[in-house]
């Protein structure tokens, strides 16, 4: 691999901000999605959904669904291979397959609503829905936990009777705690008692969902021999491939998977739902299977990530230095085992160095959907938690909510909470662009009236992912090129990559046109997801493009008749070390490849886990409260981003924006909403309320480049940090407005209203209590 | 969903024949914004559509400070919010509409439509009710008039006969002095329902309110009038104190329910609090006319 990070070259590609290579195929609908699949013959699947959050299946009745005309084929958790129980990293997360198999269909227990139960697939959508209506299931009703505290109770209903907790005391009592994590260091009582002021608050936030526009879908075709084709919406095509074959124990050779193009997943689209039901209905009926779920299915039964319950205690000494840090963290996983509770806890205290310090962590199944992930897992939790606090501190000691977090700011040799050390970040140098920036300056009109204006700020820390990925640059005989990777597109990583490959070989960026193939054609990639592509497959593309010009220097080494090690690559040619021949542009090279040797194919595969950096966000916003409604606007906002080095800044700015936005629904107005049995109430657009564009004003980027020492460009992910600061953000700004502190999310009106009517808050023009 | 027939005629009497085969199961489309929607999610149902937006009847839409205003039943919104002396003599009534879903919504949408649907959301009815308008439909038995309040049954119900189709919505001219206003509480900017809406219009004679209507919407099972509060006003000098008690007494009038859009009790403490701010509104625009 090459050493160094970039700094002080200059670059020619990267740094530009070129048309993507798939915008005229997005902007005139040419692109084709999942749902635009059609094949010969193919039928309409329809899938049959839990009415209860929590029953046992007493049985399950076909025969009326299966003798209506036109159904082909009809599945049902029976049909499925009883999987063991065995846990694999996929990506960022860790996957049970035994879990994975009983989401995808109910076993003898349905545990949330909108579980899957059976799927049809029938000559029209019709008949798949009329069918539907006539499978009969007899359920046993089970009383539902909704809440991590109500599962964690002694007597709570047990999701699992097989269930035990992992780490902490060794019991072999059934549990809805699944596991226990503690991260530990230095001495807390020793910490606290340097303290000058300690704050302690308990916070709550509710479970959300990512919102991607475009819902699940899958189209399978399976021949007679057993080759399945799967086409899908996902963000890992080999992912889709290594889950079904866990679960239908297919071999890996059998199953190609070929990712469609993606209408946003933000991590929700990196697991499987209707992809083996898919295979399993068009396996059984020998036509094509598509399955589209309905808004209303994705909500009840993909995505969200967790809510839940963090008690955080910090305390700082008279200076502002962060002393200790007590906090206890219980995140919903949903139905199955698996919530991003200990990458919340890991990333709790991320922007900070901190001595002494306790982080509990209990993962906790409740019914509700499985979690997955969604744009920086747990992070956004824990910081809603930690941010405020430390705000709160910094008020309470009389320091400048910048200077405190500068005086405790992560940089190079900081131990994270897991304990490595962070290498090169850019922590302080965001929270010095933050203060310094026009918005920062500007003055804050503060009004008497019932609405009332603060600022606020909070940062946020994310990993980011490295993992595996592959390249391909093929050199066309006119000297521009194709790229293959296997990294589906949600975020303009074509683009960068194309750039990387265009950086090194000399071309521009739309000479090389990048392809996003299926798993048969690229190998093994890991999931888009944990901000990695351009970083990770950047790096493949990179370690191609070298590839690439090894080979062309022995080419024209031969051509000269001299040794590959008489000549070098730069600026687009090749060109002798000593004195003698002219040098050979690449398109020379690549027009008389036929001559010297055939093609020329550059090809790479990384596992980018030490080239990975973590990347450091910062949100300010100004609010206006509503202090007779309780409505919150956010009425000015900058974010800040550490990008390492951004390869295409309109696409970084883009990231930065789209998390901002996510993270300000999540603050203002997102939750999933349950009536007491269990039954989600708010399974559409209209009532799980995400911000629409008169929610925001305009978002400004600012981009920080503090390379990453461990990538030949210093790229850090770009795609996550900036959803972790806004809830935390915006409770800074509504604390600085109104003086109530917000800990509980979302900070939607009524909640606001009651706060502040429990702070003394009360309409109209009477007098209102100090804003401390 | 099953199978559906689609109709559109361009006379009132072939619609009410139309209308006529209960058979048939029909529903009258206008816009089609609500009543689409809930066929699909099988909220309601229908075997035949009878699309009267060619009906000219239907299509009328007159404004002036002598003969009030006349919007037909197939009207769409938008149409109404660029009318500009429907926007001058019923800022309230317009603000209304132009609060209804999106651009694209409210080139379908109709006030007729937003009535007929019955939700105890929609936001024209609050406007409508306090404005008194009155609704003229036509029948098998002819033509009748009645007032928004006679129409308001129940969530998504209304009065009108199963063959009766709502041909206009007239307002009567606004007195001397009186305005109208709107507004609604939701927690978004837009794209969403009323958590709590209130119309009013209000009458200034010599300083004084001469006449006031107060309406709530979204916070009982239709759209009501909040009458005692509407009358402490009368006689009274606007200001704040009276403004104030208005609120409070607007809250009392409030049915509300808790449900996903909101609890009673935020719907409660919101109802005052927007009941200040509309009638503080319509009295500005009532003192601009006085």
């Amino acid at each position: 691999m090459s050493e160094g990070n970039g700094t002080g070259r200059e670059f020619r590609v990267v740094g530009t901000r070129p048309i993507r290579h798939d915008g005229i195929d997005k902007v005139t609908g040419r692109a084709r999605y999942g749902a635009d699949i059609h094949l010969p013959g193919m039928l309409q699947g329809k899938v049959l959904r839990s009415p209860h959050a929590h029953a046992r299946i007493v049985s399950i009745d076909v025969s009326e669904a299966a003798a209506l005309a036109g159904v082909k084929a009809i599945v049902t958790g029976a049909d499925l291979p009883e999987v063991r129980s065995s846990e694999e990293q996929s990506g960022e997360s860790v996957t049970n397959a035994r879990d994975l198999s009983a989401n995808v269909l109910a076993r003898d227990k349905v545990l949330y609503h909108g579980h899957a139960v059976a799927a049809v697939a029938a000559t029209s959508a019709a008949v798949a829905e009329e069918a539907l209506e006539k499978i009969r299931v007899e359920y046993e009703g089970l009383p539902p936990v909704l809440s991590v505290l109500d599962a964690m109770r002694d007597e709570a209903p047990i999701l699992h009777p097989h269930l035990r907790t992992r780490g902490g005391e060794k019991s072999d009592r059934p549990t809805n705690v699944a596991s226990v994590t503690v991260f530990e260091r230095g001495d807390l009582e020793k910490g606290f008692a340097e303290a000058a002021e300690i704050v302690e608050r308990t916070f709550d936030t509710a479970m959300v969902h990512q919102g991607y526009i475009e819902p699940h879908n899958a189209v399978a075709q399976v021949n007679p021999d057993g080759q399945a084709t799967v086409w899908c919406s996902t963000q890992g095509s080999f992912e889709v491939r290594k889950l079904c074959a866990q679960i239908l124990e297919m071999p890996l050779s059998r199953l190609r998977v070929v990712p469609a193009e993606i209408g946003g997943g933000f991590g929700g689209k990196t697991t499987i739902y209707l992809e083996p039901l898919a295979v399993m209905l068009a396996a059984r009926s020998g036509h094509p299977v598509k399955l589209v779920m309905s808004r209303s299915d994705v909500l009840r039964a993909t995505g969200p990530t967790s809510g839940s319950h963090i008690r955080m205690k910090m305390g700082a000494t008279k200076g502002g230095r962060i002393c200790a840090v007590d906090a206890w963290l219980a995140y919903e996983a949903g139905a199955f085992p698996g919530s991003p509770v200990m990458m919340g806890a890991m990333c709790l205290m991320g922007p900070f160095d901190v001595d002494h310090l306790r982080i509990r962590a209990y993962d906790v199944v409740v019914n509700r959907p499985k979690t997955a992930a969604y744009r920086a897992p747990g992070a956004t939790n824990a910081a809603f938690a930690s941010e405020t606090v430390a705000d709160e501190l910094a008020r309470r000691l009389g320091i400048d909510p910048f200077e405190f977090r500068l005086k405790n700011a992560a940089q190079e040799g900081t131990a994270t909470a897991a304990g490595p050390k962070l290498r090169r970040v850019g922590c302080v140098e965001l929270v010095e662009a933050a203060r310094a920036c026009a918005h920062a300056k500007a003055p804050l009109e503060r009004t008497d009236g019932p609405r009332r204006r603060g600022r606020g700020f909070a940062t946020g820390f994310w990993f980011n992912a490295g993992l595996q990925s592959s390249a391909v640059i093929s050199l066309h005989p006119d000297g521009t090129a194709s790229l293959v990777t296997g990294s589906p597109d949600i975020g303009g990583t074509r683009t960068s990559c194309a750039m990387i490959a265009a950086e090194e070989l000399g071309l521009a960026a739309l000479e090389v046109r990048p392809v996003v193939a299926d798993t048969d054609s690229i190998g093994y990639t890991d999931v888009t997801g944990g901000s990695r592509v351009t970083m990770a497959t950047g790096l493949a593309v990179y370690e191609a493009a070298q590839d690439v010009k090894r080979q062309l220097c022995e080419r024209a080494a031969r051509t000269w008749k001299v040794e590959p090690d008489q000549v070098r690559f730069e600026d687009g040619r090749v060109v002798p070390l000593t004195s003698g021949p002219e040098p050979l542009p690449l398109a020379s090279l690549a027009k008389a490849s036929a001559k010297t040797g055939g093609p020329i194919v550059g090809r790479a595969t990384v596992n980018a886990q030490r080239a990975n950096g973590p990347s450091f966000a910062g949100l300010l916003v100004d609010v206006e409260v509503d202090t007779e409604t309780g409505r919150v606007d956010v009425t000015r906002c900058t974010v800040f981003q550490d990008a390492g080095r951004a390869i295409h800044p309109a696409y970084v700015e883009g990231q930065m924006q789209g998390g901002s936005a996510q993270g300000i629904g999540w603050a203002l107005n997102e939750e999933y909403v349950y009536d007491e049995a269990g039954r989600l109430l708010n399974d559409g657009f209209l009532d799980y309320r995400m911000p629409v564009t008169l929610d925001l004003p305009m978002i400004e980027p600012v981009i920080i480049e503090v390379p990453n020492p461990g990538h030949p460009y210093g790229v850090r992910g770009v795609g996550e940090a900036s959803i972790v600061p806004p809830p935390a953000a915006v409770a800074n700004a509504i604390a600085d407005a109104t003086g109530v502190r917000m800990t509980t999310l979302p900070m939607s009106p009524p909640r606001v209203l009651a706060a502040l009517r429990e702070a003394g808050w009360r309409p109209s023009s009477s007098p209102q209590p100090s804003v401390a | 969903m099953r199978e559906l027939r689609y109709t559109a005629p361009a006379s009132l009497a072939e619609a009410v024949s139309l209308l006529s085969d209960a058979g048939q199961d029909p529903r009258i489309l206008a816009g089609g914004t609500d009543l689409l929607i809930q066929l699909r999610a099988g909220v309601r149902d229908a075997g035949h559509l009878v699309d009267v937006k060619r009906i000219p009847e239907l299509n009328v839409l007159e404004a002036s400070p002598e003969d009030g205003l006349r919007v037909g039943a197939a009207v769409p919104c938008a149409s109404l919010v660029e009318h500009a002396a429907a926007g001058e003599l019923y800022p309230g009534l317009v603000e209304a509409a132009a609060l209804i879903g999106s651009t694209q919504i409210q080139s379908r949408a109709t006030l007729a439509g937003n009535l007929c649907n019955g939700s105890p959301a929609a936001d024209t009815t609050p406007a409508l009710l306090a404005l008194d308008a009155t609704c003229v439909t036509a029948g098998p038995g002819g033509s009748r008039t009645r007032h928004v309040s006679e129409l308001l049954v129940g969530p998504g119900r209304t009065s009108l006969e199963p063959r009766e189709i709502l041909v206009e919505i007239r307002v009567a001219a606004p007195a001397k002095g009186a305005a109208d206003a709107y507004q609604r509480l939701i927690p978004r900017g837009e794209m969403d329902i009323a958590v709590v809406g209130v119309g009013a219009v209000l009458q200034i004679a010599d300083g004084r309110v001469a006449s006031a209507r107060i309406a709530l919407g979204a916070v009982g099972p239709t759209a009501l009038l909040a009458e005692e509060a509407a009358a402490s006003l009368v006689g009274k000098a606007p200001d704040e104190a009276a403004l104030e008690r208005a609120g409070a007494l607007a809250t009392s009038a409030a049915r509300p329910i808790s449900d996903k859009r909101g609890s009673a009790e935020y719907r409660r403490d919101v109802v005052s609090v927007l009941t200040r701010r509309v009638l503080a509104s319509a009295i500005e625009r009532a003192r601009r006319r006085a």
